[in-house]
């Protein structure tokens, strides 16, 4: 009879093992996939990430000199460009991402959480948006500010979320929420990675399914084979 | 197991993938994407730039639509202004939206207090220096009870109100308000009035010579990034709308959406902004509300599309996915002969 | 109206947008010509042979 291996006492000990059972190097860093990860529409998640590093790094240029420089000089101006237009990639990405995954039915196989930090990402993308547009300093910050006051307020959320506040609006564009998405992201890309991406359909499974399915018949059985609807 | 979880937990025949795999370099392909985008983002950001239009002050609005300011200010003295009958956040004099009997608005209180007729009106006033018939007016004033207050700053706004309204009907405006086009100065012959006309006067030569910006920013202190005060009091007249206006910003434009001039905007509010458009939230005085509600609901719905039935079946039913995955079966068939 | 420099912009779009109006729907042309392109790109995507399906030809287990 085998004997267990003893725990390790210490927390990080712990840490480490659990972190390596659920993540080994060859599942964190895979150099192949499987045979079926054969399409453009998987290059979309990967976009997502790649646009965001671009944001990411462009904000960092446009935060090293504080919020007036863009208005004030080309180069500044140029590096807002980016900002915007990254902005819209990410978007843009992350629609398509989301689109494919949805009819790839991507939560299955236990990719639950996969789906839900990816539809969470998206959703904290928005405010992280809005609080960037609120802080641009011109015309236009000036009308979203006061035009989104009334949404956020009609919900109680501008007693401590003001678009007016400008000093408020930057942190949280600057640091808060980008925290917030990075972390999701992260978190997303994990769970892929932990669970590997999803399989195809299985066909034979939906040909006995449509071959099964008999007049008259109705509701769920346990034992009907395939997706429930 | 019972009859929610079974409806819930949809039956998923997924098995873990046993087949092949074939090298696919996912760091390489990072840098590639990360090059790629950075590309696309400087070749966009080359050809198109971004916009910057140069934000209103109220040094603007003051000498370029006098009478609308003159107006806003006298409405925000009569506590009549869309600021002064908010509500939470900015203070008590109204209950702000609701839902049936959901009232976060004014469940989450008064977070940013303004009185406008302090805030916007009195305060900044008392901040000018030499001006002896300006003090005797602002201590006239203050010295009365707050029924007559409030009968000068209605008998003051009234008139201008109709003179905004003949305007925007494109009727002759009332003879009572008159503009002197060389000083920039507003005069309403209106009786009962008291000490306002001269406040308003001076408020007005003090937004003109742009002191008015700093006075509702710096009020409190010295370092200040909070444009509340500013904002809501120029959002409380017309100029912000009539710039906006001019770009596709107004909500009934689907301005949610578009950008100053003809960039693109933020597409991702198509669904947000859609229902300001249609019965009844076009109506409706709660009409934040009932969207946020609702949007709030369908982002719920979108987080938990792999519990909801029929939804979650979908994309089996619609085989999109048979192209997805084509080489994958045609391997699969290819194998099975 | 005060506007701020478009800097070096091969094509200046700091002038208002076109509109498209179809019953109550208004969109900017930018706007629609990007939820045209999510479409296009989508439907290339799964469309288009992805490379290296010799690579993948073959090894099925």
């Amino acid at each position: 009879m085998s004997v267990a291996p003893n725990r390790p006492a210490s927390w990080t000990g712990r840490v480490r093992e659990t972190v390596v059972e659920a993540l080994p190097p060859e599942k964190l860093l895979p150099d192949g996939q499987p045979t079926y990860v054969a399409s453009w529409i998987y290059v979309f998640g990967v976009a997502s990430i790649a646009s965001l590093i671009v944001i990411v790094g462009s904000g960092t240029i446009l935060s090293l000199k504080g919020p007036a420089w863009w208005h004030d000089t080309g180069v500044g101006h140029f590096f807002n460009s980016i900002h915007l237009w990254a902005v819209e990639l990410f978007f843009f990405a992350m629609v398509v991402h989301l689109w494919g995954k949805y009819w790839m039915a991507a939560w299955r196989g236990g990719r639950v959480r996969v789906w839900i930090t990816g539809a969470v990402t998206f959703l904290v993308a928005i405010p992280t948006a809005l609080t960037g547009y609120v802080s641009q300093q011109n015309f236009d910050a000036q009308w979203i500010a006061t035009q989104a006051k009334d949404g956020l307020n009609s919900v109680g959320v501008g007693a401590f979320f003001n678009v007016t506040n400008f000093g408020q609006m930057y942190s949280f564009h600057v640091l808060l929420l980008p925290m917030a998405v990075i972390g999701l992201v992260s978190a997303h890309v994990l769970l892929v990675r932990r669970h590997g991406v999803v399989p195809p359909f299985d066909l034979e499974t939906r040909l006995a399914q449509l071959g099964a399915a008999e007049p008259g018949s109705s509701g769920a059985s346990n034992d009907a084979p395939g997706e429930r609807p | 197991m019972s009859r929610l979880g079974n409806l819930l937990r949809s039956h998923d025949e997924t098995k873990p993938w046993s087949g092949a795999y074939a090298p696919y370099d996912l760091i390489k392909e990072l840098f590639v994407a990360v090059g790629a985008v950075a590309l696309l983002a400087v070749i966009l950001a080359i050809l198109f730039s971004s916009p910057d239009q140069r934000p209103s002050t109220i040094a603007q609005w003051s000498r370029s639509l006098p009478v609308d300011f003159v107006a806003t200010a006298a409405k925000e003295l009569a506590g009549t202004s869309s600021t002064a009958g908010y509500g939470p956040p900015y203070n008590h004099n109204g209950e702000g939206q609701h839902a049936a009997f959901i009232y976060l608005q004014k469940w989450l209180g008064v977070s940013h207090p303004i009185n406008t007729a302090n805030d916007f009106v009195v305060d900044p006033l008392k901040t000018v220096p030499n001006d002896p018939a300006l003090r005797a007016a602002l201590a006239e004033y203050q010295a009365a009870p707050e029924s007559t207050r409030n009968a000068w700053s209605t008998a003051y706004a009234k008139p201008l109100e109709e003179y905004e309204a003949a305007s925007e009907e494109g009727k002759t405006p009332p003879s009572v308000v008159s503009q002197n086009a060389s000083t920039g100065a507003v005069t309403v012959d209106a009786k009962g009035t008291g000490p306002v006309p001269r406040m308003i006067a001076s408020l007005l030569s003090l937004a003109q010579s742009g002191g008015l910006d700093g006075s509702l920013v710096a009020s409190n202190q010295f370092f200040q990034t909070d444009y509340t005060k500013p904002l809501l009091f120029m959002s409380d007249g017309g100029l912000l709308a009539k710039r906006a206006e001019v770009d596709h910003l107004l909500g009934e434009q689907w301005g949610m959406m578009n950008e100053t001039g003809s960039y693109p905007g933020q597409t991702w509010l198509w669904l947000y902004t859609l229902w300001y458009q249609v019965e009844p939230f076009k109506s409706s005085e709660n009409a934040d509300i009932l969207v946020m509600m609702v949007m709030g609901l369908l982002s719920l719905g979108l987080i938990c599309i792999p519990f909801i039935p029929g939804v979650r079946s979908l994309p089996r039913r619609i085989p999109i996915y048979r192209l997805i995955w084509r080489e994958h079966y045609s391997r699969q068939a290819g194998a099975g002969r | 109206m005060s506007h701020g420099s478009v800097v070096g912009a091969v094509f200046n779009l700091d002038h208002p947008a076109h509109v498209v109006e179809w019953h109550f729907i208004q969109l900017s042309v930018a706007n629609l010509v990007v939820i045209g392109l999510m479409f296009v790109v989508f439907a290339a995507a799964i469309l288009l042979p992805f490379p290296g399906a010799a690579g993948r030809r073959g090894e099925d287990s």
